[in-house]
This record gives C-alpha cells, sequence and structure tokens, in this order.
C-alpha cells in the first residue's frame, strides 16, 4: 500500500513538472508562395456596407495586378478578437496572412510571437514618410514596426451650441475653464451633466495626465515603471477625477459610465459636454442633440493650448506563419495606401494616417477639423508593452479613478494604482 | 490498479502464514472476477470522467504551477516553471482576501435566502389549492428557465436609476428619497440587488425538490403524530424535518457550489464587479485577472483554490449533517 502511494505520488509528480503545459512551435515556414490564396482577417463594424465596399475594390485591383492570386477576406467580431488571435497563433493553419487590428493589441500579440517585421517594408515604401509619426509609434515594439497604421482616431470636446449660447459660455481654451464652464453650466441647468465624464473613460482621463506633464509609465533600464503617482500625473487625474462631482458629473451616475455611455449621455440631451472621437460623430448626429453641438480640441493647461490626445487606431499586419509574406506585404501597401485610405474616410469616416490625406480631407469637410488639428498637435500612446493588456484587464486606471470620485484621497489611491501597475509590469 | 488496491487495502496478515496467504490468494482470484465485471461496467463511465474531468483538471493544476501567459501559449516566450509561485502571489494579494470575503458572505446570503423563500414557498404550495398551485408552479419555473443573462439585464431595467419601474414606484407611493436612487452605487445595495436576482432564479429548485419531499410523507405518519398530540411545530420539526433531510443536504450542497461559483449576474448587474471593484467575486475576479490578461497561470491558480475551498465547505457541511442525524 505504501508503495502504490509513494509511487502514484512520484508518477503525479513527474507529470506535473517533467512535461510542462502545451506549447506551440511558432517558427516560419519558410514558405513564401506568390500564388494562390491570400486570407485577410479585418473587422467587422456595426455598418459594414461601406467598409465591404472600399475593401472589395482594394481586392479587385489587387487581383488584377497579381495573376493566380484570390483574397479571401473574412469579418470577425471585435468583442471575441482575443479569442480569434489567440487561436490563430496557436494553431497556425487556421490563421490568416494579413490581420487588421488595434494599435493597443500590438504588444502583446509581438510577445505572443505571433506578428511579422515590417520594417524594411516601411522602410523601402517611398509613401511611408508621408505617415504621421506619432500615429507610426503607436506600430513600433522595441524599435521594430510590426505594422502599418490603416487609419487612426482621436477624441477632442463635444459641446451643445445652444446651451453654450443661452448661458452666454464659449468654448473653453484651457483645462481651467473646462472645469468652471462645466461648474457654472450644472448650476444653472441641474438636469443637465456639466461634463459627462466617466469614471471607466480611461481615453478621456488620458489626456488630462499629458497635458499637466504626467505619464502612465516610464521606460528606465529597459524596465517600465508606472508614472501615475508622480506629482504631475496626480495633478491631471486630480483635474479630471474632480469632474465626478455632484456639481458637475454626481458619482453615483457617472464613476460607472464608460466611454460610450458618456458620448450616449451627450447624444440624448444629458449632458452639455463630452470628450469624444471622430467616430462617435455619428452616433452623436443621430441623437438628441444632433443640431446643436460641436467640436473643439480638448484644451491643455494653458490657454489655447491643445491637449495631447491618444493615438487610437488599426493597422494592418502580416502574421509570422504566413506562408504569402511578399503578397501580404504588397495587399498591405494598396488597402492601407493612400488611395483607399481617402475612401475609407469617405466610406466610414475613419481619419487617415498620412499627413498629406489628412489635411486634404480637413480642407473638405470642416467638421473633421478639430480632430485633424488636434492629431497633428502631437499625439500619444500607451505603453508598448504586452503587461498593458493585463493592466487594461484589470481595470487598474477606472478603479483608480472610481476610488477617488468615491471620496479617497488622490495620493494613496494612485499609488495603490502604481504599485498594481509595476507589479504587472514585473511579471512580464 | 484498482481491484489490486482492494483487495490490498483488506486486514494486514503477517508474512509467512502459509494458511492465511493460501486464503488470501484464493479471496484474491474470486475477487478479482468480481472486480473486473466492476471495472467493465464502470469504465464507460470512468473514461469519460477521465476525459471531461481528470484531464482538465490534471492541466489546471499544471498550469498553476507555471508562468503561463498568452505569449508561452502560443510559443513566443519560454515556459518558466515558478512551483508555488503564482499561489503565493494570490494569497499575498490583500485584494484576493476581500474577493474572498466577499464571495463567502455573498454565497451564504443567496444559499440562505433562496432555501427559506424554497422552503416557505413548498410548504404554501402544499397547503393550497389546484389553481395557486399551478400558478405558483408556473411562476417558479418561469424564473428557473429564464436565462442568467436575460434575468439581470430584467432586474437591471426595473432597478435603473432613471427609467426603472421600481424607482417610479417608491417614489410614486411618496418615498422622494428613491427618485434617481442608484442601486449599484452602494457596495452592499449592490451586493443585495444581486442577491434578490440570485435567489429568485435559484429559488424554484429547493421548492420543486421539497416539494417533492413534503409530497412523499405519507399521511399516515402526520395523522399518528397529531394523535400523539404534536402541535404542528412539534410535527414539522421532530417529524417531517427528519424525514425531509436528504433532500435539504442535497438542496443546500447544490447551491452552496452555485452560489459560490456565482459570474453573470455579478459581472452583467454590476458591471463587472462593481465601483473600484466592490463588488468582485471569485469567479469575476479570475476572470478578470487572469483571463481577460491572458494570465493563465495565475488563473489556474485561483481556479485550483476554488475547487480546493468548495469541495471544503461541502465536506464541512457533509460531516456537521452526519454528526448531528447521528444525534437525533
Amino acid at each position: 500500500m505504501r508503495f502504490w502511494k509513494l509511487t502514484t505520488a512520484a508518477i503525479a509528480a513527474t507529470l506535473l513538472v517533467g512535461c510542462g503545459p502545451p506549447q506551440v512551435d511558432q517558427s516560419d515556414s519558410g514558405a513564401d508562395s506568390r500564388t494562390g490564396t491570400l486570407r485577410v482577417w479585418l473587422f467587422d463594424e456595426a455598418n459594414r456596407d461601406p467598409k465591404e465596399k472600399v475593401v472589395n475594390a482594394a481586392v479587385e485591383e489587387f487581383e488584377g495586378n497579381h495573376r493566380d492570386v484570390t483574397v479571401e477576406v473574412r469579418y470577425i467580431a471585435v468583442d471575441t478578437r482575443s479569442e480569434r488571435f489567440t487561436g490563430a497563433f496557436n494553431d497556425p493553419s487556421s490563421a490568416p496572412d494579413v490581420a487588421e487590428f488595434g494599435n493597443t493589441d500590438l504588444a502583446s500579440y509581438v510577445a505572443a510571437g505571433g506578428m511579422s517585421d515590417l520594417t524594411g517594408v516601411i522602410e523601402d515604401w517611398p509613401a511611408a514618410t508621408d505617415l504621421s509619426d506619432s500615429v507610426l509609434d503607436t506600430a513600433e515594439v522595441d524599435g521594430k514596426t510590426y505594422g502599418v497604421p490603416w487609419f487612426t482616431g482621436v477624441r477632442a470636446l463635444y459641446y451643445r451650441t445652444d446651451v453654450f449660447d443661452e448661458l452666454g459660455l464659449e468654448p473653453p481654451r484651457s483645462l481651467g475653464e473646462l472645469v468652471e464652464t462645466a461648474r457654472r453650466i450644472r448650476s444653472e441647468r441641474p438636469d443637465m451633466y456639466g461634463i459627462a465624464a466617466g469614471g471607466k473613460y480611461t481615453y478621456a482621463m488620458m489626456p488630462f495626465i499629458w497635458a499637466s506633464g504626467g505619464e502612465l509609465a516610464e521606460r528606465r533600464n529597459g524596465s517600465w515603471r508606472s508614472a501615475v503617482d508622480s506629482e504631475a500625473s496626480r495633478r491631471g487625474i486630480r483635474t479630471y477625477t474632480g469632474l465626478l462631482d455632484p456639481a458637475i458629473c454626481p458619482p453615483d451616475q457617472c464613476a460607472q459610465l464608460t466611454g460610450t455611455e458618456s458620448i450616449q449621455a451627450f447624444a440624448g440631451g444629458k449632458a452639455a459636454m463630452a470628450i469624444g472621437g471622430d467616430f462617435n460623430r455619428t452616433a452623436v448626429d443621430e441623437g438628441a442633440a444632433g443640431d446643436n453641438y460641436d467640436v473643439v480640441p480638448l484644451p491643455g493647461r494653458k490657454t489655447g493650448s491643445i491637449a495631447p490626445a491618444f493615438a487610437g487606431g488599426n493597422l494592418l499586419g502580416v502574421l509570422r506563419s504566413s506562408d504569402h509574406s511578399t503578397l501580404a506585404q504588397e495587399f498591405i501597401k494598396v488597402l492601407a495606401g493612400k488611395k483607399y485610405q481617402r475612401r475609407m474616410y469617405e466610406a466610414m469616416s475613419y481619419l487617415p494616417t498620412f499627413e498629406d490625406v489628412q489635411d486634404r480631407v480637413a480642407a473638405d469637410d470642416p467638421a473633421i477639423e478639430p480632430f485633424i488639428e488636434t492629431l497633428q498637435a502631437g499625439t500619444r500612446f500607451v505603453p508598448s508593452t504586452p503587461a498593458w493588456s493585463e493592466i487594461d484587464a484589470q481595470e487598474i486606471l477606472p478603479t483608480m479613478a472610481q476610488r477617488i470620485a468615491t471620496g479617497e484621497k488622490v495620493r494613496p489611491a494612485t499609488q495603490r494604482a502604481a504599485q498594481r501597475m509595476n507589479s504587472a509590469f514585473d511579471d512580464r | 490498479m484498482t481491484a489490486e488496491l482492494t483487495t490490498e487495502s483488506g486486514p494486514r496478515t503477517p508474512p509467512g502464514n502459509p494458511e492465511t496467504r493460501h486464503g488470501r490468494r484464493r479471496r484474491r482470484s474470486g475477487g478479482n472476477g468480481q472486480a473486473r465485471a466492476a471495472v467493465l461496467y464502470l469504465a464507460p463511465a470512468g473514461l469519460l470522467l477521465i476525459a471531461v474531468m481528470a484531464y482538465p483538471l490534471y492541466q489546471l493544476v499544471q498550469l498553476s504551477l507555471y508562468e503561463y501567459g498568452q505569449a508561452q501559449a502560443s510559443g513566443g516566450a519560454p515556459l518558466e516553471f515558478l512551483g508555488v509561485g503564482n499561489y503565493a502571489k494570490l494569497l499575498g494579494d490583500s485584494r484576493f482576501w476581500m474577493v474572498l470575503i466577499n464571495t463567502c458572505g455573498f454565497a451564504a446570503v443567496c444559499v440562505l435566502g433562496s432555501l427559506t423563500v424554497g422552503i416557505a414557498l413548498a410548504v404554501l404550495a402544499s397547503r393550497v389549492r389546484w389553481l395557486p398551485r399551478t400558478l405558483l408552479f408556473l411562476a417558479a419555473l418561469g424564473a428557473w428557465a429564464t436565462p442568467a443573462v436575460a434575468g439581470s439585464t430584467v432586474w437591471l431595467f426595473l432597478f435603473d436609476q432613471n427609467f426603472g419601474l421600481v424607482n417610479e414606484v417608491l417614489s410614486g407611493l411618496g418615498w422622494q428619497g428613491m427618485a434617481g436612487f442608484s442601486w449599484t452605487y452602494d457596495r452592499f445595495t449592490a451586493f443585495g440587488l444581486v442577491a434578490g436576482e440570485v435567489v429568485w432564479c435559484s429559488f424554484p429548485f429547493v421548492m420543486v425538490t421539497m416539494y417533492a419531499g413534503i409530497k412523499a410523507i405519507p399521511g399516515e405518519i402526520v395523522e399518528a403524530a397529531s394523535l400523539d398530540g404534536a402541535s404542528a411545530w412539534r410535527t414539522a420539526r421532530s417529524v417531517l424535518l427528519p424525514m425531509l433531510r436528504p433532500l435539504l443536504i442535497i438542496a443546500t450542497i447544490q447551491s452552496i457550489i452555485w452560489d459560490f461559483k456565482i459570474f453573470t449576474q455579478i459581472y452583467v448587474m454590476t458591471d463587472g464587479g462593481g465601483i473600484a471593484g466592490q463588488n468582485l467575486v471569485l469567479n469575476v475576479y479570475a476572470y478578470q485577472e487572469a483571463f481577460a490578461g491572458s494570465n493563465y497561470g495565475l488563473g489556474s491558480a485561483i481556479g485550483v483554490v476554488m475547487t480546493g475551498l468548495l469541495l471544503l465547505i461541502t465536506g464541512i457541511y457533509l460531516w456537521a449533517q452526519r454528526a448531528t442525524g447521528e444525534n437525533t
């Protein structure tokens, strides 16, 4: 009996320690076929038709220029992208050759060994010199480029022109003025939020941190350290969470608001101001506030300055397991090229990533100008490390903002958030 | 191996005694035939259990001993054996303890709530006429059949801060403070609201089980008790309850397991764990810490700890039941 116990324990221990959990052998296939099927994954959209038309035109052009090549485009849901990409990395035979993905996901995909290095492709592509530098930065991990920015998105300040007119207000020109204006509106219109600021709306809080000279994290000796508890960052966080106040946006209603919900509150006429992206324009146009709003860049600390915005957006990249990598690169140059970026803007109003294309669309459409202005004033990005997806998933920054909004002091809340961020950085 | 283990675990016999050795061998060969038949009968179920239970459990324990994220899974980074590192990290995290206390308290309230409501309604159902009983069962089965996500969303609509029926009715009845009251803002009202939903969708199981139990008690026994002069309370406590005990144990264990593993209701109703994570329970915590952030090693460690805890709680409960069962 003792013998069996010992044997069982020994076998269990060997099994647990000896053979580790499953791992995929992620090596290049080596093949680079110039014919056959090129598989492409793009994100599905709420209204996909216009996007699909542009993509189909690009596919047609590409197939016309390459003999014996068919492009097979599949649209995947944004919500389940993580499972899809995980599946693609774990089983290269079901993976696409080209994929669209969000720039905040890039670092973790690269760490997973799933994306191929496109630095050389960008260098040899003449059009790439017109790509906006700060947007191109979002496609880089450790100095290498893994994607071509297909479109970008930035947030600016939406405000209600009718409310501002009636109360004799001007759009704020500094963050200080923004707080004052919001307070003033709520005191005159108690059923409205001065500004819809959400406790879970991290992308609205970031510009406040950056405008105050703070950082989310800094890289020292190759490893990331959180900087949300620095003096400057705390100042920005204090200003933002100060908006979650009964006199502006009551915490029992606003502490749980996400970005989408903040915009919904504005579109529904519940808020006099909101921070929203160019991609939110359709939602606002269709809402109750649709005819009575305007957009200005979100102001910075100094009067007349612009707060650095978060540069969101999607990239097109080549998967490392692809056996059509040259074709894949060629296709990306077509779809993410100037011609189709322009057409994507016309179809979906997604902001182009080429500065000359940006200037042209701004000249044609004054409504997009505040966003272009924000973009060209310089944008910022989240730390490009796979730890960021973990920090994001664990809701460390929303938790911090909500704690402050519900009464915790800024210093201990930021210190606690910094600690949790650092532990995520240390794990990687 | 099973057969060998069962025969080996018999009383120890001193070696060298030929007679017992012989006897033992004979017993073993006779037992072997039976054991083989037993093994054959159990094999299909056993294979299935190994495939769907033992192997995943083995993988879970194994993953929890490694630094294992997406990068490791897809081969972007080498595997690193941590031993108990994930567990040490988990147990050293003050948030884990807060979430654990949340989970235990919340599960306890939900179990007590669904048992109380379920038993009370079962008793009621056994005493009323056909029509009200059918209506009661229809309502209960409706709640039981509602998918968790749909149920949670409907409850959220009802308790919505601005447009919810509940706030409107309460403020209409003259309770002005309830106009615009946020049910999910305060930690305990939020937990209370979710507990209400959980009780609502889990009491039918208790009710149906207990109703069947009550109906199965022969009328003569109750009659005998009343002839002996027992009061209604005394009958319930000393006659009915002991007869219902096995069913009650099953209902309680089911509820404990079910309520300890709550995910959907908390995730949907408090928007992923409430303001600043104040309403997190273990399952949602594991999802957030681990799977959303693709840190599978740590997530597996949480899973192992949860399994252990559940086994422990259920074990203690069974043991306590057996102890009291023997006393009465």
